[in-house]
């Protein structure tokens, strides 16, 4: 337990909590960031190139662009601790976080920056075969599928990227997608359509993955007449989208109707006072880096208004105390 | 204490099938991020269980051979081999505590 209450405590370090924390840290809030013990950097640390991002205009790596927010963010003096975060106490004045490691640490704010986690199809043998030909990450596994035919499932930015990335190595992708347009930017369909190693299979879904101890094909169904066809791959990458890593809060921060953190209108302030969200935990319509990245400096001023406010006004509890022990005293 | 060992194609076979106590193996590369994440990790469990259990890299990008004789195609996976046997395959980064308990049996 650490006696010391902090200003502000940031849960996640993507783009959304080391913004707030630089932001938080030049306001003098000497902010404490919770990264995770292995996804600090969050998703992007698992991208290539990042071509999107204001600023860079040849590029840069996913993992630089991280390890430059990490560092800017250190240089103003943000106390960064790689450890995950395993429950959280926010509905009083004083917030509670308690650490995989086993330390508590108290703050007057907390601002919840946890990101997003990979979403699975849902196929009991993608499970099983998890780590034997179904990869959530074409970055890290894609160089073992060298000359061998693979299948990638999705239609958005990340699911074209990760085709265009596993052409280096494999002999053939196909893009699997259940409808007959893809959401991923013109420029990232341009690219596969005109990669011959790219073969898009439109209004299509896996429906199981087949392979003993690893993966030897999968099914695909056709979602307009139902027939179904295998394909004979040794990879299924999976890139269907996010969903809100929210299971820390449930119960005390109040989420949409989609299960998001919900927060008031173009602000970061969530039902609880004090308690802050930015970044893909409650973004389902853009999630992108500088999004996420103008969310946390969102949050940052925002908590720094509520603690500035905090300063000229008592909590309410701790004038009703004082208002209490005042009138016994007459 | 325990000490981190790197192993190779050549010396696989010495250094972590004819060991006498478990061995924890540790496929990585370079260019994987959560192979990164898990590195001071598996630093942390040489040292605090070394006695018990070795703890040896791996570089899949070096040593092609071992990687295919064991079908790795997702990294960070972590093998744990017992008198040359395999017994347990442990894929993806996972926090600390999770993976020492995933490997208790060999943590005595």
């Amino acid at each position: 337990m650490s006696d010391d209450v902090r200003d502000v405590i940031i849960i996640g370090s993507g783009p959304a909590g080391y913004t707030a924390a630089v932001y938080a840290a030049r306001a003098n809030l000497r902010p404490l960031v919770f990264e995770g013990s292995i996804t600090f950097g969050g998703a992007l640390m698992n991208t290539t190139e990042v071509e999107n991002y204001p600023g860079f205009r040849d590029g840069i790596m996913g993992p630089d662009l991280m390890e430059s927010m990490r560092a800017q963010a250190e240089r103003f003096g943000a106390e960064l601790v790689t450890d995950d975060v395993t429950a959280v106490e926010l509905t009083g004045d004083l917030k509670t976080v308690t650490t995989g490691r086993g330390s508590t640490h108290t703050a007057r704010s907390v601002i919840l920056a946890t990101g997003s986690a990979y979403r699975e199809i849902g196929l009991p043998n993608e499970k099983r075969l998890s780590g034997h030909g179904v990869s959530w990450c074409a970055t890290c596994d894609g160089f073992f599928f060298r000359g061998q035919d693979v299948v990638v499932v999705g239609g958005g930015d990340s699911a074209l990227e990760e085709a265009m990335f596993l052409t280096k190595f494999a002999d053939s992708v196909t893009l699997v997608h259940r409808r007959d347009s893809l959401r991923a930017s013109k420029v990232m369909q341009d690219r596969v359509f005109a990669n011959p190693k790219i073969t898009v299979r439109w209004n299509s879904a896996v429906v199981d993955v087949l392979g003993e101890d690893k993966v030897s094909g999968v099914l695909v169904q056709d979602t307009v007449t139902g027939a179904q066809e295998r394909l004979d791959v040794t990879g299924l990458f999976v890139a269907i989208g996010h969903d809100p890593r929210v299971e820390l809060l449930t119960g005390q921060v109040d989420l949409t109707d989609v299960g998001f953190i919900a927060v008031h209108g173009r602000s970061s302030r969530t039902n609880l006072p004090g308690v802050f969200a930015c970044g893909d935990v409650v973004d389902h319509e853009y999630m992108q880096a500088v999004t996420a990245a103008g969310s946390g400096c969102v949050a940052a001023l925002d908590a720094e208004r509520y603690l500035e406010a905090l300063a000229d006004e008592p909590p309410l509890e701790a004038a009703l105390e004082a208002a209490e022990m005042g009138s016994r005293v007459v | 204490m325990g000490t981190l060992l790197n192993t190779t194609d050549a010396t696989f076979d010495t250094d972590v099938l004819a060991s006498d106590k478990p061995v924890l193996v540790d496929f990585w590369a370079t260019w994987c991020g959560p192979c990164r994440a898990m590195a001071p990790i598996l630093d942390e469990i040489a040292t605090e269980h070394g006695e018990k259990l070795q703890v040896v890299k791996l570089d899949t990008d070096a040593n092609p051979g071992i990687t295919a004789r064991y079908g790795i195609t997702s990294i960070p996976t972590m093998n744990v081999y017992v008198g040359g046997e395999l017994v347990k395959s442990i894929t993806g980064a996972k926090p600390k505590q999770v993976l020492v308990k995933e490997l208790a049996d060999y943590l005595g």
